[in-house]
């Protein structure tokens, strides 16, 4: 996994409450796609118009926005579906760094396992990065800096964050968590012993 | 200390306390489908592992598969290669798959709990977010994502924080015309599609506690929809029943034990929950979104809300794009609303009890002129168990479209949609923006509100039919 460590960039807002995983990237182009190809379809039926051209009013369209690594997003950022393909394609975009007022879970959990942070952040201070990156889209540039836990806004302002330390841990190094977990095959393999004896039932019917 | 039923079930599977809020959790079984199991056993593969305990792995495709009648893998062009895919792994990682065509085939949350894959106070995970349909058992089920699942197929674990418990209990009896998908909705629109989030939900109440095996599922299918990744019924003497003889449940000396554990599971009287609502279930009708969340929904007596009447700014956008995307007017009564398509289908509602629930309905009526209307059960094994029953020559008999199992129009991953602008009454789980193609229209509703839709052509209330 790609380790994150500091972002610095402009961050596009988009507000809206609710947005699923479905708005994200679609069920039919996660079919036999690559997880590298899925940035062209990232929020493909907000960023076109029905006849295939780009839609203007779209804030990930417009030229400061374009390629933004930082989200500013509305609440339950991600609900819905549990596809990872919804990260894979906000990476396409070139998104790193999600700050919204809440997360769906599933969606929040798999942000982790791709290099992307997901920041909860309290709705007034979202308003503010996204009002002073109006001010002056094509020069405010916002830094998300995991060590310091802190985001620093286009005047300077430095904002605290939360983030679980065990996912702070493994986003700053880049940890495989299946290499850590395998490490510990011992003592999966004890556990299931102990629980065959336990719980016959849960293992004699599986033959 | 008295303890929940997740308290148990999440103490009993910790392998490792990892420290900082964090345990390594066993995985009792593992679903596969053809989208995020192929993708995951594909990873494993190139990363040179095993699959740990592939006796503890089940794999069927779902949802890329055609649900035309006569269909096969390759129907649908673009399903061809994932589920070419999952088999060649199955076969390779020695895993069993339930193909096209044979009995235990079918949508994941519907085959599992069906061939007792699923049994109570088990670990489940499965790359779907529907996983918690199978906490409706007993057991402590949910989605995981892509990465996540490759962790379990490699290490049988997964590393967890420990969500918070919430209860909702449905209290009363539930009237006449009114089923645990509208008990869920109702609760959906009450508390809002975030209130779950970092919860475990256990649905209680003599409400529920009235529900055959197959309303449970409903229920616990639309917790992720309420933001919680768990949902859970404790198990009893209906659940037992329902499990003793399916092809994975345990025999003899076996299902004694089983049976002695598992009465032990429910919820100790005094268990504190983190959150606890009680609903009343005499208070219901039957429910019916209007827009584009699983919270905005009403009851199927209701109007369309005013996005001018909304208390703030960013709802009254939420409404309004809502009521543009779903072509509705402020203020008009949802019932009356004509409709272009019904879809009776999903892991939320396609087991043989929702069928028998829409084909109730029908009563030798018609599907209305320039209505289309599918029924794609959700499973081979409730196909066979329709058609043995007739029900299949009583939805044809209709009008309706009787298909082969599998996702279709719920997700819409098979190339099956339903076209811009057209408006769909569905019993499926999502009525998310462009969820059953793009620009359709979605109204989300029990099997029997989509039956009465289908005949009348219009969104209608089962009651008055």
């Amino acid at each position: 996994m790609q380790p994150f460590t500091t972002i610095t960039g402009i961050a596009a807002s988009l507000l809206r409450a609710n947005v699923d995983t479905d708005m994200i990237i679609p069920a039919q182009r996660l079919v036999g796609a690559r997880r590298e190809g899925l940035g062209p379809y990232a929020f493909e039926r907000f960023r076109f118009r029905a006849d295939g051209s780009e839609n203007p009013e779209f804030p990930l369209n417009q030229p400061p926005y374009r390629g933004a690594p930082i989200l500013l997003a509305g609440e339950n950022f991600g609900c819905g579906s549990s596809r990872e393909g919804a990260v894979w394609a906000l990476l396409g975009l070139g998104v790193r760094c999600v700050i919204a007022p809440s997360f769906g879970d599933i969606f929040f959990n798999n942000c982790f396992q791709n290099g992307v942070l997901p920041i909860p952040l309290d709705a007034a201070m979202m308003h503010r990065i996204a009002t002073e990156t109006e001010a002056a889209p094509g020069n405010a540039r916002t830094t998300v800096d995991l060590e310091r836990q802190v985001v620093v806004t286009p005047s300077g302002e430095v904002i605290p964050f939360a983030v679980d330390a065990r996912k702070r841990r493994a986003l700053l190094e880049g940890l495989d968590e299946i290499a850590l977990t395998l490490r510990r095959a011992e003592e999966i393999a004890a556990w299931q012993a102990r629980d065959r004896t336990a719980r016959p039932w849960a293992w004699e019917s599986l033959a | 200390m008295p303890a929940t039923m997740f308290d148990k079930l999440w103490a009993q599977h910790v392998v490792a306390d990892l420290g900082e809020g964090w345990s390594l959790l066993h995985m009792d079984r593992v679903l596969l489908h053809d989208l995020s199991g192929a993708r995951a056993l594909d990873e494993i593969a190139e990363r040179g592992l095993p699959v740990a305990r592939p006796d503890l792995a089940f794999a069927t495709p779902d949802h890329a598969v055609s649900s035309a009648p006569g269909r096969d893998s390759r129907t649908f062009a673009g399903g061809a290669r994932p589920i070419a895919r999952l088999r060649e792994r199955a076969r390779e990682t020695d895993l069993r798959l339930f193909d096209l065509g044979e009995v235990g085939h079918g949508i994941v949350h519907v085959m599992a709990p069906e061939l007792g894959i699923v049994l109570p106070g088990l670990t489940l995970v499965c790359g779907d977010s529907h996983t918690c349909t199978n906490g409706g058992l007993g057991a402590l089920a949910f989605g995981i994502g892509a990465s996540e699942l490759v962790h379990v197929l490699a290490t049988q674990t997964l590393m967890q924080r420990r969500p918070r418990a919430m209860r909702l209990r449905f209290e009363g009896r539930l009237p006449a015309g009114v089923t645990a998908k509208d008990m869920i909705l109702h609760a959906i629109g009450r508390f809002g599609t975030a209130a779950g989030t970092g919860f475990a939900v256990e649905y209680a109440g003599s409400a529920v506690r009235t529900l055959p095996v197959e309303a449970r599922l409903t229920l616990c299918n639309l917790s992720i929809e309420m933001g919680a990744k768990i949902g859970m019924v404790a198990p009893d003497d209906t659940t037992f029943q329902w499990l003793a003889g399916r092809r994975f449940a345990p025999r003899g000396a076996a299902w004694d034990a089983a049976l002695a554990a598992w009465r032990a599971i429910p919820s100790d009287p005094d268990a504190a929950f983190a959150t606890d609502h009680v609903i009343d279930a005499t208070q219901i009708a039957p429910q019916v979104t209007w827009g584009t969340s699983p919270e905005q929904v009403l009851p199927v007596t209701g109007r369309v809300p005013d996005p001018d009447a909304a208390p703030d700014a960013t709802r009254r956008a939420s409404i309004a794009a809502a009521l543009d995307y779903m072509g509705l007017t402020p203020g008009q009564p949802i019932a009356g609303t004509k409709v272009d398509w019904v879809f009776i289908g999903s892991c939320t509602n396609a087991r043989l009890s929702d069928l028998r629930d829409a084909v109730a309905v029908l009563r030798g009526r018609k599907v209305a002129p320039g209505v289309t209307a599918w029924v794609v059960p959700g499973s081979e094994q409730v196909k066979r168990d329709a058609e043995a029953e007739g029900l299949h020559k009583r939805f044809r008999a209709a009008g309706f479209e009787w298909r082969e199992p599998g996702c279709a129009l719920c997700v819409a991953a098979n190339g099956e949609t339903v076209p811009a602008g057209a408006r769909c009454v569905s019993t499926s789980n999502r009525n998310f923006v462009g969820r059953q193609g793009t620009g359709a229209r979605t109204h989300l509703a029990s099997p029997a509100m989509a039956a009465a839709a289908a005949i009348t052509g219009a969104i209608v209330d089962v009651r008055q039919i």
